[in-house]
């Protein structure tokens, strides 16, 4: 086998799925275990190929637990590790999501979102990839709304991953993941990666799971180097020691959720169009942001004051964001791909303090521009 | 009652064992009685008599009390979700091929829940070695019906005695391609710490299999007596080491367990994609 580049610097026409591939290489991905599912196996399959002709392992698992636990064992073990699935494979990753949380592994999934048994487009998973798995957390969830981001998130998602040592999500939608569109791939150099703070102290002195603050990420020091660490998914102290004492337990369970949500301001970056001025505001994320800004082009020639704002990471929940644009328009109208999941979230951050409307469908496509202007005639 | 000690004021003899032990985990959780801190020791004989480096080690298990023996020992461990003991294993091992890896797991985690990632293991030849303590029931969580189980034992979940045939645990193995199996059994200690030494120096994937006594719950119920004596005594009699069971028939090992080693062979260990790669990588330069 020849030994190919890692990172495939320059401009490509590239499907969805293999973006997120290229993007996962470019972090510096080394582990990759998946289990076969439609609509994500492309990632799957590229992987394969493309990940042991730069030194990485690929692992097909036995099921969707296989493919999660084994990557949760290669990241304690040291690597960047990640699987794919689609949402009925979602379901089973919860377990080993949970695990992840708990014993702060740093870790990446590839949700690619389909309607219950087929393969048609949603964004029904919204709540399960945050709430999902048992036990308080917070998840990270990045959503991407095309190709090039499909790309840029996930390097994201493995840099947060080993910044915040947790599981990522990047959830991905039918529509995005089989599209094909321009592709930019940076020069290495021009691709910022991060990594997990490794421990320097010695096992003598090395406490796993103490951090140096309430919301503190603790060091790391991986599997097999002599540092004696137990990674239970039970309660536990700072030593890694199994703890049911309700103060270690009230200290662990506040800090990891406390890491993700204290940075919120940053993991969970919005975007805005023409929302300066507007009189109403279109919220989005994933694909369902592409329609959001045709309708808004069409409304402004109208002369109409629409603007859009896009979540780029829904999880943690852009709290200040959307709280700050209600007190800066008439009306916010969420736009969804399912019964109108996230909308709640939207309408309870606004708190009153303007107008809310939900533009949802639940019909295994994305809307069309039209759709979203029918629907705004009732309340713009 | 200090003054009733033989030696007391005087240095008592360290077991030679406790350096591998984490002593601030002390005092242990296992029921009086139990086989798992015989496995344990076992194990930690089986170390110590090879020279393996646990600082290179990990020690893998999910949930119930078979899944407690490796908290005491000082080994990076992963610990807490049920029957997922084989595919962190193979993470593990695919990521870090030098790093030696040994499963512990109960006979609910590691053919009942975890069967499917057994069988696969073994098809594979991961390189890991899985001790299986069979208590034939699962037993942290109260004393309900497993997999090896025998047929008609009372549990909490089988009142009127279990209706289901129990696995031959080994036998499954060998079929899927596991490259050591053994059984053995607690009340023979010696017997014990040869297969699990064994055990540690195969290269692929080995099972040992410990028939092994939870005098609280399937002693109790199963049985009843919470006598750890009786159930030792029960688990001698439904053993059968293999040379003799050769020559009994059908009938005459019904309710009974062979004891002994049924595979010990070698074949390629399971490296994931990065074996194929390497091989081919290999023939690239070949031809250049």
């Amino acid at each position: 086998m020849k030994k190919e580049k890692r990172v495939l610097t320059g401009v490509h026409f590239m499907q969805g799925n293999y973006a997120a591939v290229e993007g996962a290489l470019a972090a510096g991905c080394d582990f990759f275990a998946g289990y076969p599912i439609t609509p994500a196996n492309e990632i799957s399959e590229r992987m394969s190929r493309r990940l042991p002709a730069v030194g990485g392992v690929f692992l097909q698992g036995e099921d969707e637990l296989c493919s999660i636990n084994a990557v949760a064992g290669a990241s304690l073990a040291g690597a960047k590790a990640m699987t794919a699935t689609a949402s009925a494979g979602y379901d089973y990753l919860q377990e080993g999501l949970e695990y992840g949380v708990a014993v702060e592994a740093p870790m990446v999934i590839v949700d690619v979102q389909r309607c219950r048994g087929e393969n048609f487009a949603t964004q029904a998973d919204i709540m399960q990839v945050h709430w999902g798995p048992a036990g308080d957390h917070e998840m990270i969830v990045l959503a991407p709304s095309s190709v090039q981001e499909l790309f840029d998130f996930t390097v994201r998602a493995f840099n947060l991953a080993e910044e915040y040592r947790t599981p990522v999500v990047v959830l991905s939608e039918t529509t995005i993941a089989l599209m094909r569109e321009r592709l930019v791939i940076p020069e290495p150099d021009a691709i910022p990666v991060m990594n997990r703070k490794w421990t320097d102290k010695t096992p003598e002195t090395y406490l796993p799971f103490k951090a140096d603050s309430p919301w503190g990420v603790p060091e790391f020091a991986g599997l097999g180097r002599g540092y004696h660490t137990i990674y239970s998914i039970n309660p536990h102290d700072e030593r890694g020691s199994i703890e049911w004492d309700p103060d270690a337990f009230e200290r662990l369970y506040t800090r990891i959720p406390l890491k993700v949500t204290k940075n919120r301001g940053k993991i969970s970056t919005v975007q805005h169009w023409r929302a300066d001025d507007a009189k109403a505001v279109l919220v989005a994320y994933g694909s369902e942001v592409r329609p959001c800004l045709d309708a808004m082009n069409t409304l402004r020639e109208q002369g109409k004051k629409v603007g859009v704002m896009k979540i780029d990471a829904p999880w943690p929940f852009p709290e200040e964001a959307v709280a700050d644009l209600s007190g800066r328009t008439d009306l916010v109208v969420t736009v969804e791909m399912n019964i109108g999941k996230y909308a709640g979230e939207i309408e309870r951050a606004c708190r009153g303090r303007c107008r809310t409307a939900r533009v949802t469908k639940n019909r295994g496509m994305i809307h069309s521009p039209e759709e979203i202007l029918e629907s705004l005639k009732e309340v713009l | 009652m200090a003054a009733e000690l033989k030696n007391a004021g005087t240095a008592l003899p360290v077991n030679p064992l406790r350096k591998y032990v984490r002593e601030d985990r002390m005092p242990h959780f296992f029921c009086p009685g139990c086989g798992c801190g015989q496995v344990l020791g076992s194990f930690l004989r089986g170390v110590d008599g090879l020279g393996l480096d646990l600082d290179r080690m990990v020690t893998v298990a999910g949930v119930g009390c078979t899944a407690r023996i490796p908290v005491y020992m000082k080994t990076d461990t992963l610990h807490g979700v049920h029957g997922r003991t084989l595919p962190w294993a193979m993470g593990i091992k695919l990521h870090s091929k030098e790093t030696k890896v040994v499963v512990f797991a109960g006979d609910g985690d590691a053919v009942s829940i975890g069967g499917n990632h057994f069988i696969h293991a073994a098809r594979r030849n991961l390189d890991v070695l899985m001790i299986v303590v069979n208590n034939f029931n699962f037993a942290m969580t109260g004393g309900q019906v497993a997999p090896m189980t025998p047929a008609g034992a009372v549990t909490m979940t089988t009142p009127w005695g279990s209706g289901e045939p129990p696995f031959d645990m080994c036998a499954l193995a060998q079929a899927a391609g596991a490259t050591y199996v053994a059984r053995t059994a607690t009340p023979d200690i010696g017997q014990m710490d040869r297969m699990i030494k064994k055990g540690l120096s195969h290269s692929g994937f080995g099972v040992v299999e410990v028939l092994s006594q939870c005098p609280t719950h399937f002693g109790r119920y199963a049985l009843g007596s919470g006598s750890p004596a009786k159930l030792l005594d029960w688990i001698r009699g439904i053993c059968v080491p293999k040379d003799l069971a050769d020559a009994m028939n059908p009938e005459e090992l019904k309710g009974k367990l062979v004891t002994g080693e049924f595979v010990d062979v070698v074949r390629p260990v399971f490296r994931g994609s990065s074996f194929v790669a390497d091989e081919s990588a290999g023939k690239d330069a070949e031809e250049a």
